[in-house]
């Protein structure tokens, strides 16, 4: 590298370093200290904060502009609409959905998920029909699955792992070939990280005609999704890990898929025409959000898409890269530590155990000293069986957290060592 | 540095040397055979798991007490010392030991009066750190909930949640 090179790129680092330390003053929650410590927010895996552009929007709504959504003439309703429409076609925009009748509110990815497990794939099970996950999903992307197994007698097939936490592709493969009717799957691994090398699985399930939901709740707030490029037919994620409100999420559906589906729950807002002899069902979107919606969630997930598009989805993904690799590298290097998921293609989180130190102990030891991380199983009990832990603790990592919080984190596993020498 | 030194001495008062202790080496470890009771308690939180059993004789009197399963290190050590505190006495006595342990962790007894002490914790102390901890009272106290279910033969598993 030529000293002009070097240059370039000490300042390429120190520039975007500065971005980021200017997103971090974004997040008031971020202002504050725990035990006496500077907090250091390495959980936003499990939920992450939002930024003073969304908690502004959603009080601007509910100070001047809230009634309910799609029933009113008068005008505080027709501008909650207009609010909560235009946050709908953020989301379209943002994960470049072919039209916005393919977005649909929900209340987060469980529900997502739920609702194609019951609309979808349940009127069209028979006993014996095949329904394939990987072994490092999240619980809200097996249980529903489960569900749906037991109300039509079909059957749960599971891709294995290897030690790295990655899926076996070819053990996947064969699977889908053996008359699998749906294959639902994680974008990237809450517990491990691993991103799914998804577009080359999509496009073996369809080439045998498998429908594919894919899991998008820990990839959306870090890389940038396109589903019409990943060519999948439903995707479903959640606002609270993507800087929004809690109890907001969205199902993103094929269209002639969801054109196709009965609704999922009846009410107010999914009716065209209710008579007692039958009734006429809303067009799409509307078909699946019976009752009034959660509108302030919805005009906050507009807002967190919009946040996040200023900054752009390319530099989130590259700052948080770096920063992964440094702190996987910084984990890596303190005596007795056990990484746990070492996936090539990674997003945002590293789990790993210390000595014998059970996760839990890690994690109060921690957040004594203002460092937030999880601890436990991570809803992913199955992947904590493969390794063979009770759970593990997890640093996960956001746009706003920077090489201090690294160096804290490692800093308080020392603590930790010196406590249970 | 006050603020490091204060949450340190916080944390080393939680994992004193007698928990850590415990928890390393559990007393009283395994499963027993031939016991009267037993009872399971789950702390879905962290993942704890632990079954106690005892042999409770003709009189009431607590002859033999033995833990398994798997937990951090408060859990374990709770465990551990419960073995070794009510082994010998009566249930009434055992019992009186898991309402004033409840009552001294939680920081309110079961009525929601003052924290109260019917009996001398003794060593049991120890466990006292917990209360600077509130998400990890439930910890402390997983295997007392058991040996409570246990005596008085409520449902088999107890859950902190």
């Amino acid at each position: 590298m030529t000293m002009s090179e070097q240059i370039n790129k000490v300042t390429e680092l120190a520039t975007r370093q500065s971005g980021v330390a200017k997103f971090r003053q974004d997040f008031p929650c971020l202002a504050q200290t725990i035990s006496d410590h500077p907090l250091v927010y390495l959980d936003s895996a499990a939920s992450a904060q939002q930024p003073l552009a969304v908690i502004e929007k959603v009080a601007d709504y509910h100070r001047h502009n809230h009634a309910n959504v799609h029933r009113g003439v008068h005008t505080l309703s027709h501008r909650a609409t207009e609010a909560y429409e235009g946050a709908r076609d953020l989301v379209q925009t943002f994960i470049n959905a072919g039209s916005r009748s393919e977005v649909v509110y929900t209340s987060g990815t469980t529900e997502s998920i739920n609702l194609v497990a019951q609309s979808f794939c349940r009127p069209k099970l028979a006993p014996g029909d095949k329904i394939l996950i990987t072994h490092l999903e999240h619980h809200s992307n097996i249980v529903p699955w489960q569900l749906v197994c037991e109300q039509t007698g079909a059957e749960l097939l599971v891709a294995p792992i290897n030690e790295a936490g990655e899926v076996d592709i070819d053990n996947l493969f064969r699977q889908l070939e053996n008359g699998v009717k749906m294959l639902a799957i994680a974008h990237v691994s809450n517990a491990l990280g691993t991103i799914m090398p998804l577009r080359e699985i999509i496009e073996k399930a369809h080439s045998l005609e498998v429908p594919v939901l894919v899991d998008g709740a820990q990839a959306v707030p870090h890389i940038s999704v396109d589903v019409q490029e990943l060519d999948c037919d439903f995707y479903a994620f959640s606002g609270h890990k993507m800087f929004g409100p809690t109890g907001i999420g969205i199902l993103f559906g094929r269209e002639t898929l969801l054109d196709a589906m009965p609704p999922y729950q009846g009410g107010g807002d999914m009716i065209l025409e209710v008579r007692f002899d039958g009734t006429t069902y809303n067009d799409l979107p509307y078909k699946f959000e019976a009752g009034t919606p959660n509108i302030s969630g919805a005009i906050g997930l507009g807002a967190a898409v919009s946040y996040m598009q200023t900054i752009g989805m390319h530099a989130i993904s590259a700052h948080e890269h770096e920063l992964l690799q440094y702190m996987t590298g910084q984990l890596d290097q303190v005596d007795g530590l056990r990484l746990i998921g070492t996936a090539a293609d990674k997003a945002s989180v590293q789990s790993f155990l210390l000595d014998d130190i059970h996760p839990h102990d890690l994690g109060t030891i921690l957040d004594h000293q203002g460092v937030a991380i999880r601890t436990g199983h991570h809803c992913a009990m199955p992947v904590m069986d493969f390794y063979g832990v009770p759970g593990t603790a997890r640093a996960s990592l956001a746009l706003y957290n920077n090489q201090d919080d690294v160096d804290r984190l490692v800093a308080a596993l020392t603590t930790a060592k010196e406590i249970f020498r | 540095m006050i603020a490091q030194s204060q949450s340190q001495e916080e944390l080393r008062d939680l994992y004193r040397e007698l928990i850590l202790d415990h928890a390393r080496s559990p007393r009283h470890f395994g499963k027993l055979d031939g016991a009267t009771h037993s009872a399971e308690g789950i702390n879905p939180l962290c993942g704890d798991k632990l079954k106690i059993y005892f042999s409770i004789d003709a009189d009431g009197r607590i002859s033999d007490a033995k833990f398994e399963g798997s937990g951090c290190a408060i859990s374990v050590a709770s465990a551990s010392l419960l073995t070794d505190t009510i082994i010998g006495l009566k249930t009434e006595a055992a019992l009186d030991f898991f309402s004033t342990v409840i009552s001294r962790l939680s920081g309110r007894s079961e009525d929601g009066e003052q924290p109260f002490s019917k009996v001398d914790l003794g060593k049991l102390i120890a466990l006292e750190g917990v209360k600077e901890f509130p998400s990890r009272v439930k910890c402390a106290t997983l295997a007392w909930h058991a040996l409570n279910s246990a005596i008085r033969n409520e449902s088999e598993t107890v859950s902190t949640e």
